[in-house]
């Protein structure tokens, strides 16, 4: 029997069977769970880097040692690892080498809507696009083997609709692949100039090679209408799942490689219909090649570059008579920090004491959200420590803020930035929120949590100690949940000259098991809304005074700590 | 058949999804799911998408195509009601959550959404899903409560439905959920 199964695991599962060894890979939304099925697997090993930079260059010395290997990222990840992306173009593989880099249209869960086919275009390396969890599992075993053949890394492109999605699939068997030899070539593997003129040479062959084979290639396709439509839609991903509902009478040529795009086969097809169009989301990728070599095509003069593509969209935009209902308007409901975050009590004094709060990427994002309303920027991961040395240094050190960094997000890429801080002496204050996990993407272990992907026991690197190798003399750890303390430490760091760090301590509360009594109002509160500044979910006010929902209330004590009457206090049990 | 589960975060929608997608397995059908991880979990609203057929192509339902909406809660259902096809069941767990802005005071949760649903809606139904998952051992279980009283709705196999609610729930809990189902699937005659 088939077997439902999310998209990533199925990527997770074509690398199992493709005898993959060597995963690495920081969580990100789409692509986390690719990482946490690929461990369960026996007989190989998978890990959290720190970084994807990390990740890939893990999976490229994996793959140079012989073994098959795979990085897997989101978008704004293949960011991160685009310095060893492009040059590992030009080295090649000896093991099998692919990259999974999942989009996130419509930002679910992301900070900007980047189109990475790009990088499959200008590093020159390969990029296929499957369009459900079947092929995601076929795609990625083709893909090692492209990889193998040609020479090359290859990338898999992901989007959040086919990552996060169910479908059926069929199971195979692991090939088990013997390591292949390592030979040492300074031609090969060691870029510097003179070998590195030599590979892009390599690589515009490989190029021009590939270019021709994926015009035969069985991922590429067409699907020719029965019914004589003079449409044809060139389409790939999930905008394929979508043409497929929307335009059952149209042909249709599907396209697997990215890059390179199979142009001659698609140039054939255009010949066979009266109208082309190019159905893509984000950037007009597809497009512009085709009208670069000549085929004439429609595509974002009527889609937009914006958001997701969707069956209704499409049926829109070809005029079909569909009735497209009409959105109550209801008010909305963003995502929130949880009941008994440990956040919250620091962007409480933050808002507070009116300060300018480089933020950063994770849970600690939402702080921007009211009442809180704490957060000023974010940019990107690590950008937080960056961002306010450069605020200090173009006010001359005036400046009244303050960077608040995540634990993992701070391992990720805010060390850097901590030591720019110090060498360049700009005086900030670093506040890292450690709650023991990566939390956004579903609590993953990172370097200081002291357990790997697989659950297991792992050295634990201490933040303090990297913060004092860094140069940081000034380091104040606290109780996240004690605000008090969380405001003393805040302003005797604004107060030093020289960078100062504060690490504000508590596990994130899904993962805190600790049965703490919950808070109550009792006989006192005159209704002055203190607490709800605080922004809790599980606080809400009557005409009569606050409630607090004992159901949601963590005890964490932060509402008590801000009632100036004392009128919230442990519930008796 | 197209089921759109709408809820908020933290309020079992993945669970309820991966029954259905479990239940399509059984009968032998083709079926997608398609569900949201990262940010919108924190409290937000979220939805979940179910096809099942003999052959299904996008794993996202589209304003107009949905035959079944679960809702967890009012407010939500309100939002997603535009998704259901003419003729087709929106099925309310009757319980109000407040969202952020509400409870801020920047907006205010509407007024006699339950009324105009039931007005405007043919096939729609509120039940006390949360107070009938209590009587079966925790208000946790309402998202399978939902299940039941959907399975006899629409005239879903129940022995299939009761195997895939055993497949998938953890096994702490498998007892809790299939008396939440027996209960929905009671409460709707």
């Amino acid at each position: 029997m088939k077997e439902l199964m999310l998209t990533n695991r199925a990527v997770a599962r074509g690398a199992y069977e493709a005898g993959v060894k060597v995963l690495s890979a920081y969580p990100g939304t789409p692509s986390t769970e690719i990482a946490e099925n690929f461990v369960k697997f026996d007989g190989v090993y998978a890990e959290w880097a720190p970084n994807e930079k990390v990740a890939l260059e893990v999976a490229v010395g994996a793959s140079v040692a012989g073994a098959r290997a795979m990085a897997c990222m989101k978008h704004v990840g293949l960011n991160v690892a685009a310095d060893p992306l492009f040059t590992a173009a030009y080295t090649g593989v000896n093991g099998g080498l692919v990259i999974v880099v999942a989009d996130d249209p419509g930002m679910h869960s992301s900070q900007n809507e980047q189109d990475s086919r790009y990088y499959a275009r200008s590093a020159h390396i390969m990029m296929l696009e499957p369009s459900d969890a079947q092929e995601a599992k076929d795609f990625t075993k083709l893909a090692f083997e492209l990889s193998e053949k040609y020479d090359t890394p290859v990338l898999i492109r992901l989007t959040t609709r086919v990552a996060h999605s169910r479908s059926l699939v069929e199971l195979g068997e692991r090939e088990e692949l013997p390591l292949r030899p390592y030979e040492k070539s300074v031609t090969k593997y060691t870029m510097m100039p003179a070998s590195a003129i030599l590979r892009h040479q390599v690589v515009e062959e490989r190029d021009v090679e590939l270019a021709n084979a994926v015009n035969t290639m069985s991922v590429n396709r067409v699907e020719r209408s029965r019914r004589g439509s003079k449409i044809g839609v060139v389409c790939s991903g999930v905008v394929y799942q979508y043409v497929k509902e929307a335009l059952p009478d149209a042909s249709i040529f599907k396209v697997g490689t990215i890059y390179p795009l199979p142009i001659k086969a698609i140039e054939k097809f255009a010949s066979t219909v009266q109208q082309l169009y190019v159905i893509e989301e984000l950037e007009p990728f597809i497009e512009d090649r085709l009208k670069a070599a000549g085929i004439k095509c429609r595509g974002k003069e009527i889609f937009s570059l914006q958001g997701e593509l969707s069956v209704l969209k499409i049926l829109e935009k070809f005029n079909r008579s569909v009735p497209v209902p009409v959105p109550e308007k209801v008010p909305g409901r963003p995502p929130v920090m949880c009941a008994g975050c440990p956040h919250r009590g620091v962007f409480y004094v933050l808002s507070k004491l009116k300060l300018t709060v480089n933020g950063d990427i994770g849970c600690y994002t939402l702080g921007a959200v009211a009442p809180l309303s704490a957060v000023d920027t974010v940019l990107c991961m690590g950008a937080s420590v960056g961002m306010a040395h450069g605020f200090k240094k173009a006010t001359g050190g005036e400046s009244h803020n303050i960077a608040v960094i995540g634990d993992s997000t701070f391992l990720h890429s805010g060390i850097t930035g901590l030591i720019n801080a110090v060498y360049n002496e700009s005086g900030i204050t670093l506040v890292i929120l450690d709650n023991s996990t990566t939390g956004m993407t579903g609590h993953q272990d990172h370097p200081a949590t002291g357990k790997n992907l697989k659950g297991e026991k792992a050295p634990a690197v201490l933040l303090d100690d990297i913060c004092r190798a860094c140069g940081v003399k000034d380091i104040a750890i606290v109780d996240a949940y004690d605000i008090k303390a969380v405001e003393e430490a805040v302003k005797n760091a604004l107060a030093s000259k020289e960078v100062s760090v504060i690490i504000a301590q508590r596990p994130c509360v899904l993962l805190d098991k600790r049965v703490r009594p919950t808070v109550m109002v009792v006989d006192g509160c005159r209704n002055c809304g203190k607490c709800m500044k605080i922004g809790c979910p599980a606080i809400s006010r009557t005409e009569s005074g606050v409630r607090i929902d004992p159901v949601q209330c963590t005890g964490c004590g932060v509402c008590a700590e801000v009632c100036p009457f004392g009128a919230i206090k442990e519930s008796e049990r | 058949m197209n089921i759109l589960i709408a809820g908020v975060g933290g309020q079992g929608t993945l669970l309820a999804s991966k029954v259905l997608g479990r239940y399509a397995v059984l009968c032998g059908k083709d079926c997608k799911l398609s569900e949201v991880h990262g940010m919108s979990q924190r409290g937000g609203s979220v939805t979940t998408h179910v096809r099942i057929g003999d052959r299904v192509h996008s794993p996202v339902i589209w304003p107009g195509a949905a035959d079944v909406i679960l809702a967890f809660e009012v407010l939500e259902a309100a939002r997603v009601r535009h998704f259901l096809r003419p003729g087709g069941i929106l099925l309310v767990n009757d319980v109000k959550i407040l969202p952020m802005p509400v409870i801020t005071g920047a907006a205010k949760y509407p007024e006699g959404l339950k009324e105009k649903m039931l007005e405007d809606i043919n096939g729609a139904y509120f039940i006390p899903a949360a107070a009938i998952a209590e009587e079966a051992g925790s208000s946790r279980a309402a998202n399978v409560v939902m299940l039941g009283a959907m399975c006899r709705l629409f005239g879903f196999d129940k022995e299939k439905m009761v195997e895939a609610v055993t497949d998938c729930a953890p096994e702490k809990f498998r007892e809790l959920n299939l008396k939440a189902f027996a209960l929905g699937y009671e409460r709707v005659k």
